[in-house]
């Protein structure tokens, strides 16, 4: 299963390269990978069905407990059939969309990699694996958001998503690992037995809202739902495949997979069902005010995301099962719509619903897929959409006490989307033609050829979905709602369901007859809420980010080197002096006596260092700094450690070197600190100087700590085949820090040419060529 | 300012030159047992070449160099790196030091010295980028 999915990796790598062999076609060709995953995947079907949960075990980092262990359960398997089959759907239809433009290679790329992404975080058991491929979605997805990067419209919306769904991925992160700790397991096949300890944790508020918040920015339920149709600007068959059938869906599935762990409670429940009630209020608001084609079906997703949620909140065995069958039948209508929406995109030039009419005698196919899907949108027969539907009505029906409350908004919300799928079938194909920008045509057949198994499927399985019933059991029982197989019905019978369908396809018909009047009312009256909504909220925490980041910069970061020298040596004596005096207390003075020559080499670097601070030129404060180094090695010499001698004469002999050459392009040596700064900076100075002092005192008495160094010398010939041990140390024992300052060598040369070259370059910029 | 020309300093560093190569190489091949090492080795190779800069220019230098400095640091990473691996070839944890004996002359060959080669050279090009980028604005400064 591990190559399955991660070989999506790989392909996506050879894709640029497949497309340079064969131009256009190659996104057909790459839609053999989900279609093979597709195959492979029903071929698990009846195992899955019958319970078996297939699971494929590798360790990543065993000794984290970190594994990359894919479990194929129920829900993993809706999951990932939606994800390979829309997946592969939408590449066909994009290689129609994006046929000759220049970046097609990095969008298959780009999509392959999510889809992949996508793939391994629905089939994840380990929550640290769960937790990369989440991330790796919300970056491949910025990156997608941002696909037209020359339109800053682009970039600002892919910015803002990627803020937003990385924020909450933080938030994600800490809760993952407070749920890992609460419930003793980063497995999540092991957490969900764990439910009831982990409900009594002390943890499990905090584990919760971290959970939580990583889900509703990623699925866009209030208050982040904004970023969602802002990401809108992407081509559309991102907005299908990311932004309608997968991608926000990973947050409704990180909550259904910890039902059993977390669900349940008050907390829980409260939280999601208010936060799903006002996303899916606002959602279909929302969605009339717009006339921009994608952007009314990006704010109808928005209100689905928000009925999933409240459905997962109110957590009954029949809101769960309307929860998957609504995901299901949200899967296919709302990726048709998009994929119509782009037709229509290409072949008239604009998104504007009023700006299109009757284009039903140009472009037939896409007239009759957009009646199909929304159909399926409106809840009508005999779609899935209607199935779906009735399951929520019948369940809202019956669970107290929140059926009553979730229905007060879900009918009207219902009427709203009959309105939406109303004027996204009608308005741009029937009525008067109207002159649209480009002349209506058709267009590449794979564009219809994407498009219309959708809307097929939700035909089909709202004729025949007892088929799903199956999958559907399974996939319950991996939610903690095992039992009977539901069974699902496009006939239910007369009764309540019936009566609220047939209310809101009323108010959905009063709304759509009168939506250019209620739009402009809707325009008007909510604008001063959207002028203060937590859009602007967003906007102003960043501004309010980015000037505490230039404020802070300008203080530390003001480019005078000995404000900075002044800031580390304080920081680094208030840190380690504070360590010294708390856990060790102020060492004492040693008892052995000072031999004379001892003396007298201190003194030589304590008249070295003040002379280099009186001198008024340049080169005697340089002269006195190389005699301080001198004396220096001179003391390694007597404390015979050869080595550091050696190294340190070196390095004094070539900073001479340094320093002849750099001597003469330096500004005239004069002093910039005033009296008082000289006086402060001696302060800090001193303090340092005592610091050091103190902890090799504390180091020579400390006799009571473990000495590391007996250990070395012991091991240094037998383990590491050298007498030298400063050298078997570099090289061996420590050989990591070795190579981490070989590398920190490296940089600091990179950037001292960079800084030079860069600046040769402006001087022969300035000055006229010889 | 860079080229002295005179006589004595440009005869003493040809010859000083390869006298210096020759005992930086000796350092670091000895350093496992006794005072020396890739650092060290790296510093006194870079003053060699440093005397040789100073005593025929930075054209000269180049010309006998033949690899960029800059190049020198990124084979020593590479150097470097390669060294961590031949442990996790063999299944133990990373950068564990591997210790070979080449048959025919009982030449002993280990990842340590490799890694201590790529010190060397990491040490010995980075100070000659910065020394050679020294000297070329200098030379931009005064077109010869």
């Amino acid at each position: 299963m591990q190559a399955l999915v991660l070989g999506g990796f790989v392909v996506s790598g050879v894709a640029p390269w497949l497309h340079r062999l064969m131009g256009g076609r190659a996104a057909l060709l790459l839609a053999l990978w989900p279609a093979a995953i597709l195959a492979w995947l029903l071929g698990q079907w009846s195992g899955v069905v019958a319970g078996e949960a297939l699971v494929s075990e590798w360790a990543w980092m065993p000794a984290l407990d970190v594994s990359l262990t894919f479990r194929l359960d129920g829900l993993a398997l809706l999951f990932a059939l939606l994800i390979v089959g829309i997946g592969g759907l939408v590449l066909v239809y994009a290689g129609g969309y994006l046929r000759g433009h220049s970046q097609l290679p990095r969008f298959l790329v780009l999509f392959l990699v999510f889809m992949t992404a996508m793939l391994g975080l629905v089939l994840a058991d380990n929550l640290v694996a769960l937790f990369v491929f989440w991330e790796l979605t919300g970056l491949s997805s910025y990156l997608l958001i941002g696909f037209r990067h020359t339109d800053p419209l682009a970039r600002q919306a892919a910015r803002q998503a990627l803020l937003i769904t990385t924020g909450g991925g933080l938030a994600l992160l800490v809760g993952l690992i407070l749920l890992a700790q609460a419930g003793d397991s980063w497995s999540l096949a092991t957490l969900v037995t764990r439910g009831d300890t982990l409900r009594a944790h002390p943890l499990y508020p905090c584990l919760l809202a971290g959970i939580l918040l990583g889900a509703f920015t990623k699925s866009a339920q209030f208050p982040f739902q904004f970023w969602l149709p802002n990401a809108m600007v992407a081509p559309t068959p991102v907005s299908a495949y990311l932004h309608s059938a997968t991608l926000v869906k990973a947050g409704i599935y990180l909550m259904a997979r910890l039902h059993p762990a977390l669900g349940g409670s008050v907390a829980w429940t409260l939280t999601l069902v208010l936060v799903g009630g006002v996303t899916l209020v606002l959602g279909a608001v929302m969605a009339l005010r717009q006339t921009n084609l994608k952007l009314m079906l990006a704010h109808s997703t928005v209100m689905a995301l928000g009925v999933m949620t409240l459905l997962l909140g109110v957590g009954t065995r029949t809101a769960l099962t309307a929860c998957l069958v609504f995901l299901v039948a949200h899967a296919f209508y709302k990726g048709a719509l998009f994929l119509v929406a782009g037709i229509l995109d290409v072949s008239t030039g604009t998104l504007d619903i009023t700006a299109m009419g009757g284009l039903r005698h140009a472009l037939p196919g896409t007239a009759l897929v957009a009646a199909l899907a929304a159909l399926s949108l409106a809840g009508l027969p005999p779609t899935l959409g209607f199935v779906a539907k009735e399951q929520v009505w019948a369940t809202l029906l019956t669970s107290d006490p929140w059926g009553g409350v979730a229905l007060a908004a879900l009918v009207p919300a219902a009427g709203l989307m009959v309105a939406v799928a109303a004027i996204v079938a009608v308005r741009p194909f029937f009525g008067p033609p109207v002159a649209t920008p480009r002349a209506p045509r058709s267009r590449p057949s794979s564009l219809l050829l994407g498009a219309a198994p959708l809307a097929t499927l939700s035909l089909l399985a709202g004729l025949g979905p007892g088929v799903l019933d199956g999958l559907l059991s399974a996939a319950l029982s991996a939610i903690g709602a095992p039992g009977e197989a539901p069974h699902l019905a496009l006939w239910h019978g007369f009764g309540w369901p019936l009566a609220l369908s047939l209310g809101g396809l009323l108010l959905g018909w009063l709304a759509f007859r009168h939506w250019d009047r209620l739009r402009g009312w809707l325009e008007v009256g909510l604008a001063p809420w959207v002028a203060r909504g937590p859009e602007v909220w967003h906007a102003a925490l960043g501004w309010r980010t980015l000037q505490l980041a230039e404020w802070q910069t300008r203080w530390l970061q003001n480019g005078h080197l000995r404000s900075y020298l002044a800031i580390i040596l304080m920081s680094w004596i208030g840190l380690v002096g504070q360590a010294l005096v708390v856990h060790h207390g102020l060492p004492g003075w040693p008892s052995s006596g000072i031999q004379a020559f001892e003396g007298m080499v201190a003194g030589l670097m304590a008249v070295a260092a003040v002379t280099a601070c009186l001198v008024r030129s340049r080169l005697a404060a340089v002269a006195a700094l190389g005699s301080m180094g001198f004396a220096i090695a001179l003391t390694f010499v007597l404390f015979s450690a050869p080595d550091l001698a050696i190294t340190q004469l070196l390095v004094e002999t070539l900073t001479v070197v340094l320093l002849a050459l750099v001597l003469f392009r330096l500004p005239h040596f004069t002093r910039l600190s005033s009296f008082r700064q000289r006086w402060r900076d001696l302060g800090i100075a001193g303090l340092a100087g005592g610091l050091v002092t103190a902890l090799m005192l504390a180091v020579l008495d400390g006799e009571r700590l473990p000495r590391i160094s007996d250990w070395m010398v012991s091991q240094g010939q037998p383990l590491g085949h050298g007498r030298n041990l400063v050298n078997v140390i570099l090289v061996d024992i420590r050989a990591l820090d070795t190579l981490g300052e070989v590398f920190v060598l490296a940089l600091a040369a990179t950037g001292v040419y960079a800084m030079l070259c860069l600046r040769a370059e402006e001087s022969s910029w300035s000055s006229p060529a010889p | 300012m860079v080229k002295s020309g005179t006589l004595i300093l440009g005869v003493a560093a040809q010859l000083l030159l390869p006298l210096q190569l020759l005992f930086s190489v000796f350092l670091l091949l000895r350093g496992h047992d006794t005072p020396g090492g890739g650092f060290i080795a790296g510093l006194v190779a870079a003053g060699g070449f440093a005397l040789y800069l100073f005593a025929h220019g930075r054209r000269a230098l180049t010309a006998l160099l033949r690899i960029a400095p800059r190049d020198m640091v990124g084979l020593g990473l590479l150097l470097g790196v390669a060294s961590t691996l031949p442990a996790w070839w063999r299944g133990e944890p990373f950068f564990t030091a591997q210790w070979w004996t080449l048959p025919p002359f009982g030449v002993a060959l280990s990842t340590p010295l490799l890694f201590d080669l790529g010190v060397y050279l990491v040490v010995l090009g980075a100070l000659l980028t910065a020394i050679t980028a020294l000297v070329e604005i200098d030379q931009d400064d005064v077109p010869s």
